[in-house]
């Protein structure tokens, strides 16, 4: 099953990736690509646009129409490609230093404006491209080569800012739990507004050893032990939330799609 | 039947963009372009384009990258600081050979500068902003009809040799008014970039075919699905370590404009004929000039003008010529000497070189152009 979806959705001559044994940037990426098939969606079809950093570096691995761009600014580049063809399916895989640092104006604003690409971020707590510096979601007090005497700054929940920003769907999955990351990318394609899908990752080689978080098993271990469905979470108290990452589907609302509403402006004008 | 028009040149670039096929706007407020991006607004969707304003001008100039590789032209305008911060973007357009026109209407700088004040002061920044080695084509137009037919070549450019077209307006174009001679369909070129027939012809997606310098370029959706990055790229389209791509990738970028001169390379001559004095000058400068021509003429005094067109590939091996005939060549341009050092390198000793700049965010007068003219 496993080699049908490479067959189908990878690049196999530009296989094996360059990811780090044990990181968790592959199994999204193959929850991605599960996701398409499942959907039954035409691949000459979907354009998939990446920023810059390890998790963006998908983009080269898969066959679509891909375009690997510039550090951050992929949802502005995808920006560019939905308004100008909206019947392409356009999807989005960054990092979490390029989703939410350098680029964190764009998800802001392409969530408030609703346009309908799905924004996949595979978030490791860490700049892992560039050695292992702390990102905005690294958590505080913990250690990146820029915090070597532990993180002072607030993390950022992306899915809460991308939910408080306009995004119409917002899901939190792992790289541990496959089946409900599928599932929820799946959903946030489907979605026809601007839909976000953290997808904790694991970067073993710099977040794992600065913080002693043992093997990439102990990590994904970890992921599985602390991972709290919604449903769960609704009886839980912030104390014992602390810590723990809350998985699934976090919010949904209804407004217009961008594109839908600016092609009844040219219906409009045109007076159509 | 020609028609004439009284418009500003700001609005003549958004009629040349609409004229050349330009449907996709991105941009973000900033005088003196604003009125661009408020002209687009009201006119894309009228023609079935898209407008669309971005939370910054690192957005609108990716924004409109994204929209050509989805096989529409586009655009995106500002001025100074916007310029400043689309340059990452710019070299990702250029590396990955993806049209698009970049307008920029200077001001006075640098930062915040003067924010209404007309200057030259990008010129060298349309030509080197972009880190790294890359090719680069800007235009400066000195008539609002300019504002319009060479904005529809500045699209002419980019889709025939696949990389970004800067269009170096400035305050003094932007907002003149006159009559503007506008053509009629057909009666100026259109070059639409070229499509490879389907994805089973297309082959590699970076491969130049029949010895051109120039791929072909299928938009996304067209079923090539291939890969665009700002990494270095072999043919396929995909990075790579070889030093050898490197090399003959940012070699070819920077060839297909220099192997191209005679296509690109635009400029006018005034009264050079039988001049002593020639006088260097682009833009709104021109206007200037043409007066002070005028007026050393009625005294007796030959003077002509030499205005380069396209600033930057620059036309200096004409300008070279010229210089071998005049007595000297005086540079006129709206900041401290940035035409002046191409000049002076074409010229060498040829003939005296003087300069007039101004970074004071005023115009140069056709009465300083003539007292220069005079000095001994
Ligand atoms: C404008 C710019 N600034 C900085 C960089 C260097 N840089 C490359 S990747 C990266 C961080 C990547 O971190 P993240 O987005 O979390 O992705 P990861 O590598 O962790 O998957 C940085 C800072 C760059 N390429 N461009
Ligand atoms: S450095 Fe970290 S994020 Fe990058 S490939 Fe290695 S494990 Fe993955
Ligand atoms: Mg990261």
């Amino acid at each position: 099953m496993a080699s049908k979806l490479i067959d189908e959705y990878f690049r196999e001559d530009h296989l094996p990736h360059i990811w780090c044994a044990g990181c968790g940037h592959g199994i999204l990426m193959r929850d991605v690509a599960q996701a398409v098939h499942n959907l039954g969606l035409d691949k000459d079809r979907v354009v998939l646009v990446s920023g810059i950093g390890c998790s963006s570096r998908a983009a080269g691995y898969m066959d679509f129409n891909t375009m690997h761009t510039t550090h951050g600014r992929a949802l502005a580049f995808a920006t560019g490609v939905k308004m100008a063809r909206p019947e392409l399916e356009v999807i989005c895989i960054m990092g979490d230093g390029d989703a939410s640092a350098i680029g964190g104006n764009h998800l802001i604003h392409a969530a408030r404006r609703n346009i309908g690409i799905t924004a996949i971020i595979f978030n490791n707590d860490i700049y892992g491209m560039t050695g292992g510096q702390y990102s905005p979601t690294t958590p505080y007090g913990e250690k990146g080569t820029t915090a070597p005497y532990g993180n002072i700054d607030r993390p950022f929940d992306i899915v809460k800012v991308a939910e408080a920003a306009g995004a119409t769907y917002t899901a939190r999955g792992t790289a541990y739990d496959a089946v409900r990351t599928t599932k929820l990318i799946e959903e946030g394609i489907r979605h026809k507004g601007f839909s976000v899908i953290e997808c904790a990752s694991i970067c073993p080689t710099y977040y794992g050893r600065k913080n002693k978080k043992g093997s990439a098993v102990d990590m994904y271990r970890w992921q599985k032990e602390n991972s709290v469905s919604v449903e769960k979470a609704k009886g839980m108290t912030e104390e014992e939330l602390k810590g723990k990452l809350i998985v699934g589907e976090i919010s949904r609302s209804e407004f217009p799609e961008l594109t839908e509403q600016y092609q009844k402006i040219i219906e409009k004008v045109q007076g159509k | 039947m020609k028609q004439m028009k009284l418009m500003q040149g700001n609005e003549a670039c958004v009629e040349g963009a609409i004229a050349a096929g330009c449907r996709f706007y991105a941009g973000y407020p900033i005088t003196p372009s604003a009125e661009i991006a408020e002209g687009c607004a009201v006119r894309m969707p009228q023609v079935g384009g898209k407008f669309i304003q971005m939370e910054d001008e690192i957005a609108s100039c990716a924004a409109a990258i994204g929209a050509s590789a989805a096989g529409v032209k586009s655009m995106t305008a500002t001025s100074g600081p916007g310029f400043s911060l689309k340059q990452e973007n710019l070299g990702y357009a250029c590396l990955t050979e993806i049209p698009f026109v970049l307008v920029d209407v200077q001001r006075a700088g640098p930062s915040t500068g003067l924010p209404t004040s007309p200057s030259q002061g990008d010129v060298m920044q349309a030509r080197w902003g972009t880190h790294g080695d890359h090719p680069a084509i800007a235009l400066s137009p000195s008539t609002v009809e300019e504002c319009y037919t060479l904005c529809i070549k500045c699209f002419n450019l980019a889709e025939k040799y696949r990389t970004p077209v800067i269009f170096l307006m400035d305050e003094i174009v932007g907002h003149l008014r006159e009559n503007v001679e506008i053509p009629e369909e057909g009666e100026f070129e259109i070059v639409n970039r070229t499509v490879p027939a389907s994805p089973a012809e297309a082959g590699p997606a970076y491969a130049c075919k029949n010895g051109s310098l120039i791929p072909e370029m299928a938009p996304f959706g067209h079923g090539q699905r291939y890969n665009v990055t700002g990494l270095i790229h072999a043919a396929d389209g995909f990075p790579t370590n070889s030093t050898e791509i490197a090399d003959a990738q940012v070699k070819r970028l920077v060839a297909k404009i220099e192997e191209n001169l005679d296509d690109i390379l635009a400029w006018e001559e005034t009264d050079l004929e039988d001049a002593e004095v020639c006088i260097l000058c682009y833009g709104g400068t021109a206007r200037s000039a043409q007066s002070a021509v005028e007026a050393l003429r009625a005294e007796g005094i030959r003077a002509g003008i030499f205005r380069p067109i396209t600033l930057w590939p620059f036309p200096g091996k004409r300008l070279e010529e010229i210089s071998r005939k005049v007595k000297k060549v005086l540079v006129a341009e709206h900041n401290n000497g940035q035409i002046l050092l191409e000049a002076e390198r074409v010229i060498k000793n040829n003939c005296r070189i003087d300069f007039i700049g101004k970074v004071d965010g005023t115009v140069i007068t056709p009465d300083e152009i003539v007292r220069k003219v005079k000095e001994a």
